[in-house]
């Protein structure tokens, strides 16, 4: 009995595995078609998660990254890492910037939503739409010069106000505890224009019936707005903020390096997992501190954007990126 | 306008986006003006909204007086191209094949897209695979290569696809035609307005790229003009916060270095305000049919 149903299951695997390889050869094109975005993702996705052993190997160029020692204790790259008052710092400065960067990126996305929301002249709200959403496509190199022109101690547009009212100049450049404001600022800058777009498409979706039975009522502007589209834009803001605390460990390397560079002055409030792997990498050559933070990154990154994810599917089936 | 529109409010709430609008165009109008200033105007009155002088020296000397500088602009331009329409190749042929509903194992494909969006390895396996297996140090490809297979993209494009109906699919076989005549022939010429979107995605990311090149290019004359900009802004600020002796500081004086640098931000931020009202439109296009489903 128990041999007859084995040889079934295997005749029928047998057929399967024929058809398998009859849909392969059928589809043989589109396997050739899918081969080169396969081999890419392959060499510079799939490799480097293999490369995540580096962490535990005591790494020499010419050996390779599988060729490698390990390292011996297992985790003394980790054991290293932990030591370092620098790592800390790092993870700690990466927290707390991503969350000032959601809390006041949430507050100025929906605020200027709803303002724009608001105007019903539609050249105006053309014209100050592409204004704001300008700064999204320049480089972050270009922000940095920008961020110079209004900062820097001899000829920032700050400083000669500054000086013309009388006051002495101020050193941005060597004053770490301004940094989060300053770089809290940069992003609002750069992404809210962009950040909005969402938003009012969400607003623009709300029926307009709400509004209208609402104002039958004798409901204010501000009265539909605290009523009506906050509370209809409250899923897309619970998304959208989600994904984002998804992303906690990993910070914008593009802006820090871009706007703060190798001022070591401001490392204190601005230096963080992604300048700090950099650092590690490319200057001071310490492959083992590096791999070993890049690896605890990478395993709390996938943690958070699985955890994000779960709870967003719960939330609303369709926001779900996966 | 009406009388009865104009509450505290509203005036306010004007106020705000339009101060707002203006944060957002004033360093632009700054660093234009800049570069058309003339040196000693920036270092005697800092940067001014509106040049003092005019003068066209900084572009001159930007593009007669160094050859860097043309160079990284070709190298720059040579990037966004070949990047932009080798990605677009391959992303559509891919998108392609995972769009094909007659495919059994179509989802096995998008299975393994979809793994590279939720783990990455990070930066240090991925740069030592790029430096010791596949040699892209200083080359051109170190700033083409990497990028080229975006899942993201290719599931932008897929859902597209998907979205065609599938007779016409059925009709072109019927006709003879194989998988790969359908997609250059039919398939390609109607996917147009997501190949614009992508497209222009995909030339952005490239243009605005630096990240790369700081990775793997150490050779000068192979950096692009994002790097090159970051290179010339630091030596600047190296050379003047090394210059006590005074002679260092003549030699930084001599060359219009301030308005130097104002003009190649201009050059390099020009190709994108030159193409921001097909940018803007694409964009928001794309990002909306991205946040319905990605």
């Amino acid at each position: 009995m128990a041999m007859k149903s084995m040889t079934g299951t295997r005749v029928i695997a047998g057929i399967k595995r024929n058809g398998v390889i009859r849909e392969l050869v059928r589809n043989r094109t589109l396997l050739l078609m899918f081969l080169p975005a396969g081999v890419f993702l392959f060499l510079f996705n799939y490799l480097p998660l293999a490369g995540l052993v580096i962490a535990f190997k005591n790494f020499d160029f010419d050996k390779g990254i599988f060729g490698s020692d390990w390292a011996k204790p297992l985790l003394y790259n980790f054991d290293y890492l932990l030591s370092s008052d620098t790592a800390y710092r790092a993870v700690r400065n990466t927290i707390l910037l991503n969350a000032l960067f959601i809390a006041v990126g949430l507050v100025f996305e929906v605020g200027l939503a709803l303002m724009l929301n608001e105007i019903r002249n539609k050249y105006f709200k053309r014209v100050t739409q592409s204004l704001t959403f300008l700064p999204f496509f320049i480089s972050w190199i270009v922000v940095g010069v920008f961020a110079y022109n209004l900062m820097n101690y001899e000829s920032g547009a700050i400083n000669r106000i500054v000086q013309s009212l009388g006051f002495q100049p101020i050193d941005f450049y060597s004053d770490a505890p301004l940094w989060p404001f300053i770089l809290t600022l940069a992003v609002r800058w750069k992404v809210t224009g962009y950040g909005t777009i969402i938003y009012l498409a969400a607003l623009t979706n709300i029926d307009q019936s709400y509004y209208e039975a609402a104002s039958i009522d004798g409901a204010s502007r501000w009265q539909q707005t605290r009523y009506i589209s906050i509370p209809m834009l409250k899923p897309t803001i619970m998304i959208l903020t989600l994904l984002a605390v998804g992303r906690i460990m990993n910070a914008d390397f593009g802006m820090f390096y871009a706007m703060v560079g190798d001022a070591a002055l401001l490392f204190p409030t601005t230096d963080v997992i992604d300048t700090f792997v950099y650092r590690s990498l490319r200057k001071s050559g310490d492959i083992g501190m590096a791999s070993a933070a890049g690896f605890t990154q990478s395993i709390v990154a996938f943690v958070l954007v699985l955890g994000s994810n779960y709870i967003a599917r719960k939330a609303d089936k369709d926001s779900a990126i996966f | 306008m009406h009388l009865k529109k104009l509450s505290p409010g509203r005036i306010a709430i004007v106020t705000v986006i339009s101060l707002f609008s203006l944060s957002c165009l004033l360093p632009f109008i700054m660093v234009i003006s800049g570069s058309l200033s003339v040196e000693n105007d920036i270092v005697n009155h800092g940067y001014e909204l509106w040049p003092r002088r005019v003068t066209f020296d900084s572009y001159r000397i930007l593009f007669l007086g160094s050859n860097r500088i043309v160079d990284a602009y070709g190298i720059s331009a040579l990037v966004t191209v070949a990047g932009t329409l080798l990605s677009l190749l391959v992303t559509s042929m891919a998108a392609y094949a995972m769009a094909r509903r007659s495919f059994r194992y179509r989802n096995i494909l998008s299975i393994y897209a979809i793994i590279t969006i939720l783990f990455s390895g990070g930066l240090v396996p991925w740069y030592i695979i790029c430096v010791r297996y596949l040699e892209l140090k200083d080359t051109i490809w170190a700033m083409i290569l990497p990028p080229l297979a975006n899942a993201f993209n290719m599931f932008l494009m897929r859902n597209f696809m998907m979205a065609m109906p599938e007779d016409l699919h059925e009709s072109a076989k019927i006709d003879g035609a194989g998988e790969f005549r359908i997609y250059a022939r039919l398939i390609i010429p109607l996917a147009k307005p997501v190949l614009a979107t992508i497209g222009l995605f995909v030339s952005l990311s490239y243009w605005n790229d630096w990240f790369l090149g700081l990775m793997f290019v150490d050779k000068q004359e192979l950096q692009p003009l994002q790097l090159l900009l970051r290179t010339l802004i630091s030596n600047v600020e190296f050379l003047r916060s090394s210059s006590n002796a005074i002679d260092m500081q003549r030699i930084a004086m001599q060359l219009p270095t301030e308005s130097l640098k104002m003009a190649l931000t201009v050059v390099t931020i020009g190709p994108i305000v030159f193409l921001y009202p097909f940018l803007q439109r694409y964009f928001v296009k794309g990002l909306l049919v991205g946040a319905v489903k990605g």
